[in-house]
């Protein structure tokens, strides 16, 4: 609400400059994403905000530089040789920054906390009507050295380096890595969150047109991390299906021997589709778990909640 | 290198660890062009000192050295060699970017890449602009508080050394091996031994550490001196803003660098001892590391800026004829920007996944900081209001500077909302703004400092015409380089590619790449401006110590100052004490000279030092006899050198009257 005033009524010149901008391919000031829209509309609300007293000051320095300079032929300028304090000025140069930034203070938790990544997105978002209580579209990602694997647990499917899903409909994901920290970016979408190995983090978003977008990692991994990029295919609902059938009818089985080889490093790998997964995979990468030799981190730590007792321990005697 | 580390005799691998033939470069065409380049140029260096007979000039009056205004001197050519070098790796990034498209290749592979934009982060910030900032320390604080020297005379020889043997390290691993490939900030589990299993994590971890261990000391010895050493009535609201800077700095360096030290260690011990602080497996987590190296980081941003703030405030007074403007202000804005800047390093992973309030914590308090930041603008911008200015080179740079660090502070401020910064993160908008910050700011800071104390340093000014090409070459080559970042990162370019596919984005990179050429051009322009000076030098020589009519203690004594600095302890009544002193008609006394007691010359922190990157190189190539031998060294040094009981040494009167004596003439002349 605050950000939607503030923006109206101060910005819309700059929002207009920004967009005319943003025609010429700044997709993060011109993205297709419900939520990276708002993260534009909050990001130039800031900055106007900003330039409400970055300009005057620029504008200061070039004046306040040419009136006083030393050659100034005007006989007297003003010149106060042991001037050094005013009160007031003082007050001043406190004051007005300090209102500035309780400004953009108050906009940052507002905007910080309801575009908290991972806050879930609902019906109310999308450009059509969608049947109430509709679930998101789940998706799990892992990021390899160095390749995106995508796994579909609604469809038991899973893609390398093409991410797809239908327009229209909120996206959740989670997102965990088997090697070195990414982050997982596409600009047109929702913003990033990184990718850890043994962690999971969250990202919602949701795409209103249909198209295909890029994604990509943006936290440098290693030798393959230039070519950790993805296409990002948003299609309407039907056509979404079709592609979930192309992949069942292509693909072969992601056992967890697959999955082995699959996460040795290689770089530009093609695409990929498995129509179907072993069942369980992703919560074994979560927990590195996917060589039945190791324990699963999930069972190690429930062993230390438990206070170091085995996982099934007898009942005492 | 695994086969042939197994076929190697047990003797050799004892002798050279995993040092071998294969570990030199050599088929590298680049790096044996500049193997050969540096090779040539350094022997032909080394020939020159050697015909004319300066080595032993050079080891008494300057490599063992303890004054503070040599070895200030000393850090600055450090410091221009090293930018030099973070220089030649960013242009050829920047090379690399503007060809790599589509089909073409480019010239650089990933693994030189990598390298490449890893060295030149790590020299930019440690060892380029650290080394300015405490040569600035070295040749203006003593002097500004109307000191002889520092508190610890040999301790700031010996940080000076290890910052050079933390240099010299990194430089050999442009020729010997490799240099990490993890990006600067090293993040785990890329800079783990899984994932790097070569010598260059290593070469990064013990150059910090031995080049961080001498900012320590230094940092303690420049607190040490300030908050002991000041002149009789200098109290602490008496003192010129630089010193207070000066000492908010080493708070941080002093607070800031052993958090650096211990989260190298334990990545250290990771890669070494096979622990698992920062690794995947058995409990480790990378976000521990990440969290250490940004609340070292996050200050060293702020140790980097405000020693500037303070050259900004000492030249803007200088050169408007006035008293900086609300120096209360200006010393509370510099305080709290010391305190709050501890309580922001999470801005740096706002992506991580921290819940929305812990992010708008550490957002608000980013933001909070730009409060006193601005206050400092305000400051600056009130000095020079109703001023008498004068647009010398030194004032023409901070002209330069408060335009592009008030856009570069705003940029800043635009990446602390957090929403903002889920899309401009480790983006190429991200790059352009901490360069803001760092050229913009930082360095055309330094540029004004050098510009401006120059004549106390040298005793003679630097070269107008040359100065001036290099100030528009650099500030033009700045924007033209940058715009083009912060236009790609709102296009959703990411940073440390070296590839595109997107052709369209390719006549972005093509300008910047025009700016760094221009850049190249203001580094050439400085160095030329230097020649000239040393050439010029009977003609731009300052006779009269205050060449600028300049306000503090700085300016009272001869230029270059006596190495006693101080004939008598000036005694300060006003905050601008050499001004004041001017107004009241001061007279320098001209007899009455007493002894001065001075510390002596020392070969301990060269020799120390030298130890330490023997040990470091050990310790890099598993060669353990040459890093256990040095270590030992070093031990067997320190104990040797604790009981010298060499007291230094006292100029005799005579000696102070025949200088004074002399100064006194050349005023007269």
């Amino acid at each position: 609400m605050a950000v939607k005033l503030l923006k109206t009524l101060t910005l819309m010149p700059w929002l207009a400059t920004l967009l005319f901008l943003g025609g010429c391919g700044m997709v993060v000031l011109d993205p297709a994403g419900h939520v990276a829209g708002q993260q534009r509309d909050l990001l130039v609300a800031t900055t106007a905000l900003m330039l409400l007293i970055v300009i005057p000051v620029l504008v200061a320095i070039a004046w306040i530089g040419w009136r006083y300079r030393e050659s100034n032929p005007k006989p007297d300028v003003g010149y106060a040789p042991d001037w050094e304090h005013s009160t007031l000025l003082e007050l001043l140069m406190w004051a007005v920054p300090l209102v500035i930034v309780i400004a953009i203070g108050a906009i940052t938790w507002i905007g910080t906390h309801t575009l908290d990544p991972y806050h879930e997105l609902t019906g109310k978002h999308t450009s059509e009507p969608l049947a109430q209580g509709k679930p998101a579209l789940q998706v799990e990602v892992v990021s390899l050295n160095w390749k995106w694997l995508f796994f579909y647990p609604d469809y038991g499917i899973a893609s390398v380096n093409e991410l797809a899903a239908p327009a229209n409909v909120p996206i959740k994901f989670k997102l965990t890595s088997e090697d070195a920290m990414n982050s997982f970016f596409i600009p047109a979408l929702a913003g990033q969150i990184y990718a850890m190995a043994g962690m999971e983090t969250q990202l919602n978003g949701l795409i209103n047109t249909p198209g295909t977008y890029k994604g990509f990692s943006a936290n440098y991994s290693g030798e393959g991390f230039t070519h950790m990029d993805f296409d990002f295919v948003v299609s309407r609902k039907a056509d979404f299906k079709q592609w979930v059938t192309k992949v069942k009818s292509e693909g072969d089985t992601l056992t967890r021997a697959r999955y082995q080889a699959l996460a040795k490093p290689s770089i530009n790998d093609e695409v990929q589709y498995f129509a179907s997964t072993a069942p369980g995979l992703y919560k074994a990468i979560l927990n590195r778990c996917v060589d039945p030799k190791n324990m699963c981190m999930s069972e190690m730590m429930h062993i230390d909640h438990n206070g170091g007792r085995p996982l099934h321990h007898e009942a005492p005697q | 290198m695994q086969a042939i580390t197994q076929d190697r005799s047990e003797l050799m691998t004892f002798l050279l660890g995993r040092l071998s033939l294969e570990s030199i470069p050599y088929h590298e065409p680049i790096l044996i062009g500049t193997f050969a380049m540096v090779a040539l140029g350094g022997i032909g260096l080394l020939a020159i000192v050697t015909k004319m007979g300066k080595w032993g000039y050079l080891w008494r009056e300057w490599f063992t050295s303890v004054d503070h205004k040599k070895i200030g001197i000393m850090y600055m050519v450090l410091a221009v060699v090293m930018l030099l070098r973070g220089f030649a790796d960013a242009i050829m990034m920047r090379m690399q970017q503007a060809i790599a498209f589509g089909p073409v290749e480019g010239y650089l592979p990933p693994h030189h890449y990598d390298q490449i934009f890893t060295a030149h982060g790590v020299i930019m910030i440690l060892f380029m602009v650290m080394p300015f900032i405490i040569g600035l320390f070295n040749i203006v604080l003593p002097l500004q508080i109307g000191a002889r020297d520092v508190a610890f005379p040999f301790l700031n020889n010996f940080s000076f050394w290890l910052t050079a043997a933390g240099a010299a390290l990194i430089m050999a691993s442009l020729f010997i091996g490799e240099f990490a490939t993890t990006g600067w900030m090293a993040y785990p589990p890329v800079s783990g031994i899984k994932y790097s299993p070569g010598v260059g994590v290593d070469y990064y971890i013990w150059a910090l550490q031995i080049a961080g261990l001498g900012t320590l000391l230094s940092g303690i010895n420049f607190l040490a001196t300030i908050v002991k050493m000041r002149a009789p009535g200098m109290t602490m609201m008496k003192m010129p803003i630089f010193v207070w800077t000066a000492l908010c700095t080493n708070i941080l360096i002093v607070a800031a660098f052993p958090v650096l030290t211990a989260a190298l260690a334990l990545l250290g011990a990771d890669r070494y001892l096979g622990t698992q602080f920062f690794t995947n497996e058995l409990g480790g987590n990378v976000m521990m590391y990440i969290n250490l190296f940004w609340i070292w980081g996050h200050p060293e941003v702020y140790i980097l800026i405000l020693p500037i703030f303070g050259v900004i405030s000492e030249i803007v007074p200088t050169f408007s004829r006035k008293p900086i403007f609300g120096y209360a202000s200006m010393v509370y804005a510099t305080m709290a920007i010391a305190l709050l800047l501890y309580l922001v390093w999470v801005h740096h992973f706002f992506t991580m996944g921290s819940g929305a309030s812990v992010n708008s914590f550490f957002a608000i308090a980013t933001m909070i900081i730009s409060i006193p930041t601005g206050v400092k603008i305000f400051n600056w911008l009130f000095t020079m209001y109703r001023g008498s200015i004068r647009f010398t080179l030194p004032m023409m740079w901070v002209m330069a500077l408060l335009f592009s660090f008030t856009i570069g502070g705003m940029t800043g401020v635009m990446l602390a909302v957090p929403p903002a910064d889920f899309v401009l993160h480790g983006s190429l908008f991200l790059v352009a703004h901490f360069h803001n910050v760092l050229i913009g700011g930082v360095l055309f800071g330094v540029f004004a400092g050098i510009n401006f104390w120059a004549p106390k340093a040298i005793g003679y000014r630097l070269d107008e015409f040359w100065g001036k090409i290099s100030f528009w070459c650099w500030v033009v080559g700045f924007w033209v380089a940058f715009g083009p970042l912060y236009v790609l990162g709102l296009m959703g370019v990411t940073r440390r590619l070296n590839h595109f596919d997107d052709p369209t984005l390719q006549i972005w990179f093509v300008i910047a790449l025009c700016g760094a050429v221009l850049i190249l051009g203001g580094i050439l322009a400085f160095l030329m401006q230097i020649y000239v000076s040393i050439r010029d030098r009977e003609k731009l020589k300052d006779t009269t110590g205050d060449p600028w009519d300049g306000r503090s203690l700085e300016w009272s004594t001869a230029s270059p100052p006596p190495a006693y600095n101080f004939a008598f302890t000036p005694v300060i009544h006003n905050r601008d004490a050499w001004h004041d002193m001017k107004r009241q008609g001061y007279e320098r006394p001209t007899s009455g000279f007493q002894n001065i007691h001075m510390p002596s010359n020392s070969a301990t922190g060269i020799v120390l030092s030298a130890l330490c990157a023997l040990c470091g190189f050990g310790l890099v190539w598993y060669i353990w006899w040459l890093a256990a031998a040095s270590l030992i060294g070093v031990v067997a040094t320190v104990i040797v050198h604790s009981f010298k009981y060499d007291h230094g040494y006292h100029i005799p009167a005579e000696e102070v009257a025949r200088c004074e004596d002399a100064r006194t003439a050349e005023l007269r002349a």
